[in-house]
């Protein structure tokens, strides 16, 4: 084990997997000579050269579709979205195409293509620069949708990611880039797709997360804790689809009570998706309706203030797991 | 479309233009036409469902080129697909099983008409969002480079695909790459005249679309897409130079499709009857006959047994694909990803 930040387990992960197989290559602007707007892929132009490390011009359609066509034909591009905002711009290649292109083949196609990158508010970006994807893309099948909370996490999804055989959208959260954690050292560590875990045990209420929010998620549990005397257990989703719910099912078997944080709006998004199938799952199991803690329902203002106001935040954790409490005032 | 100046124009070496090749050639170019015809019926008939694109009248740019390819060349094309596939060696039969929706289909009945694939084949699909498929074609021809091959991409797309921004961002990226020969693509725009009903005049700010490309340091030609020796002959040229250049390369086939844009598409509002008609006169299949007649004594005989062999192959193939099963219900479920989750380890 080593500590690491969750940039640098992420750079690793790229890096060992380029060292481990000549097939996997990166491409994005600016990620070579450069080095990357958030330096994730700093010094890996010198030490790969050109064609392993593709600077492309913005061209987010371009890129991705060309490396959705590289890796039908064997290779393993990473796409470096300079922020998952821009990927929109490519949703043709990404939802027509590399999700699409394995079924109406009848199977006689691999896409082994990442497409990571930042995603997510905080740093006054307003309305274009700052918003979050994972029940956009998490909509259609085809794709795999990654949303790591840790450092380790990072890695060892990352590795699974450029090692399989489908497309993957790989949301990473800016706002976690300076985080540090212990990440294995050993270059074999990968993390299965669609396996939740339990990242911190309590038996009064679940509250079931993924990627920034788990970690402010923790944050209110441990307040609940030593304020108020209640044990949050805290599921850590990891992948959006394919979607690992049974652990939450099983806490909640114990808990009787579910809280569903995501930083995205609340009209039709991941914690819509989490509750319903809870309610469907284990309805009989539930002392209080699923409640959810989400943005606000607004594009991003830029005012420091504004910002704050449209963002989910430790107290509104805390609200909504007295609420299902029914301990509210 | 009149042929001008500048197309390339067949000389005619007889030596050459008598090879037992180009028979073949006629012959592949007669069973496109008869495979075509025999889906308008079966459309007709509802053994067909959703669109229906056919390529009559446009078999000397699918053949011209296609012919000049050798094993391990790869090709993208939209979704007015049916003739590349039989091109490229498809068997008839089991395309026409793809576009009966039969789990003996080229894509097990999963994609149709629009979709036909044949990897096996060098035949990577078949695609319905006009001029998406040229950024994968780009990025295959990158591949082919990277794994240090001589194979090349040739991507075909339509007058029609030329105002969408994937068709930029390739050709951009094509003429970049090609700059370190890691790009052998060859572009292949199918001119018929027409983006659906829309004629080029009404839809391109530049009418010259060869002149587009070259705007991305992409070298192009333009070719009389009518003249299936025409075609062959520039393919042939282009497609050695490309395996040694590594860059890429874009052929203007100026041709025409006599059908309408799809099977739904009955007025055809956009273009005359005469027009059509005065187009007809320059069918491929019938410049290729008569050449081959005139120089090489191709006899009427010998077309009509070329004629009878095509007709009992399409029948073949409808039979097949009539008689075939639709896919299983699990194929519902087959082919999305190739790894399935959750993976749990306890389950």
């Amino acid at each position: 084990m080593s500590e690491k930040s969750y940039r640098d387990a992420i750079r690793d992960a790229m890096m060992e997997e380029m060292d481990r197989d000549p097939n996997v290559l990166i491409m994005g602007e600016d990620i070579g000579v450069y080095e990357g707007t958030f330096r994730i892929t700093a010094g890996m132009l010198k030490k790969y050269g050109g064609k392993r490390v593709i600077d492309t011009p913005i061209a987010e359609a371009g890129m991705v579709g060309t490396a959705v066509g590289m890796a039908m034909l064997g290779l393993r591009p990473i796409v470096e979205m300079m922020t998952m905002n821009f990927a929109i711009v490519a949703a043709d290649q990404i939802l027509n195409h590399a999700a699409k292109v394995r079924y109406f083949s009848g199977g006689q196609v691999d896409v082994p293509v990442v497409i990571r990158g930042p995603q997510g508010a905080g740093v006054q970006l307003s309305a274009q620069h700052s918003q979050t994807f994972e029940s956009f893309y998490a909509h259609f099948p085809g794709i795999k949708v990654v949303a790591p909370a840790t450092p380790a996490d990072a890695k060892g999804l990352l590795k699974t990611s450029i090692r399989g055989r489908d497309p993957v959208i790989f949301l990473e959260s800016a706002a976690l880039y300076g985080m540090k954690g212990e990440v294995p050292d050993d270059p074999n560590f990968t993390v299965p797709f669609g396996v939740s875990r339990v990242a911190r045990e309590g038996s009064d209420v679940t509250i079931v997360s993924y990627s920034r929010m788990l970690q402010m998620s923790l944050i209110a549990a441990e307040k609940l804790s030593q304020d108020e005397g209640i044990e949050c257990e805290v599921i850590d989703l990891r992948t959006l689809r394919p979607l690992d719910l049974e652990p939450a099912y099983a806490s909640v078997t114990k808990t009787h009570r579910c809280v569903v944080v995501q930083e995205q709006w609340k009209p039709f998004g991941a914690a819509a998706e989490i509750a319903a199938s809870i309610t469907e799952t284990v309805f009989d199991e539930l002392d209080a309706p699923v409640a959810r803690v989400t943005g606000e329902d607004v594009p991003m203002p830029y005012a420091r203030n504004l910002e704050l106001l449209a963002t989910p935040h430790e107290q509104h954790v805390i609200a909504a797991v007295k609420k299902v409490m029914y301990a509210n005032g | 479309m009149a042929k001008t100046k500048e197309q390339a124009s067949s000389t005619i070496d007889p030596a050459a233009a008598c090879a037992p090749e180009w028979t073949e050639i006629l012959r592949q170019m007669i069973l496109i036409r008869r495979f075509e015809e025999a889906t308008e019926r079966e459309f007709r008939k509802g053994k067909i469902g959703g669109y229906l694109h056919v390529y009559s009248g446009q078999e000397a740019v699918a053949s011209g080129i296609i012919t000049a390819l050798t094993k391990g060349d790869i090709l993208f094309t939209g979704y007015r697909d049916h003739a590349h596939a039989l091109a490229l060696g498809s068997e008839p039969r089991r395309v026409m099983a793809e576009l009966f929706g039969k789990s003996t289909g080229v894509s097990k009945g999963k994609g149709g008409s629009m979709h036909l694939f044949d990897v096996e084949h060098g035949f990577y699909g078949g695609y319905g969002i006009v001029g998406g498929h040229l950024t994968l074609a780009a990025g295959a021809a990158y591949a082919l480079r990277y794994q240090q091959t001589e194979r090349i991409a040739v991507c075909y797309f339509g007058d029609g695909a030329m105002n969408i921004g994937s068709f930029h961002e390739a050709m951009n990226m094509a003429g970049l790459w090609g700059k370190d020969g890691m790009c052998p693509i060859l572009f292949i725009i199918e001119n018929n005249g027409y983006a659906m009903g829309t004629s080029v005049e009404r839809h391109s700010a530049l009418t010259d679309l060869a002149q587009r490309v070259r705007a991305y340091n992409i070298q192009t030609e333009k070719v009389d897409g009518q003249d299936v020796f025409a075609v062959r002959g520039v393919a042939d040229r282009v497609v050695r130079q490309m395996r040694e250049t590594g860059k890429p390369y874009c052929i203007e086939a100026i041709t025409y499709r006599f059908s309408g844009h799809g099977a739904a598409d009955i007025l055809q509002p956009y273009r005359s009857k005469d027009e059509v008609e005065e187009h007809r006169h320059r069918d491929p299949i019938g410049i290729l006959r008569n050449r081959l007649g005139e120089i090489c004594g191709l006899t009427d005989a010998d077309v009509k047994s070329i004629e009878d062999w095509a007709a009992s192959e399409v029948a073949a193939a409808v039979q097949f694909a009539e008689e075939s099963a639709p896919p299983e219900a699990e194929e519902l479920w087959r082919d999305i990803v190739a790894e399935h989750g959750p993976v749990r380890e306890n389950e």
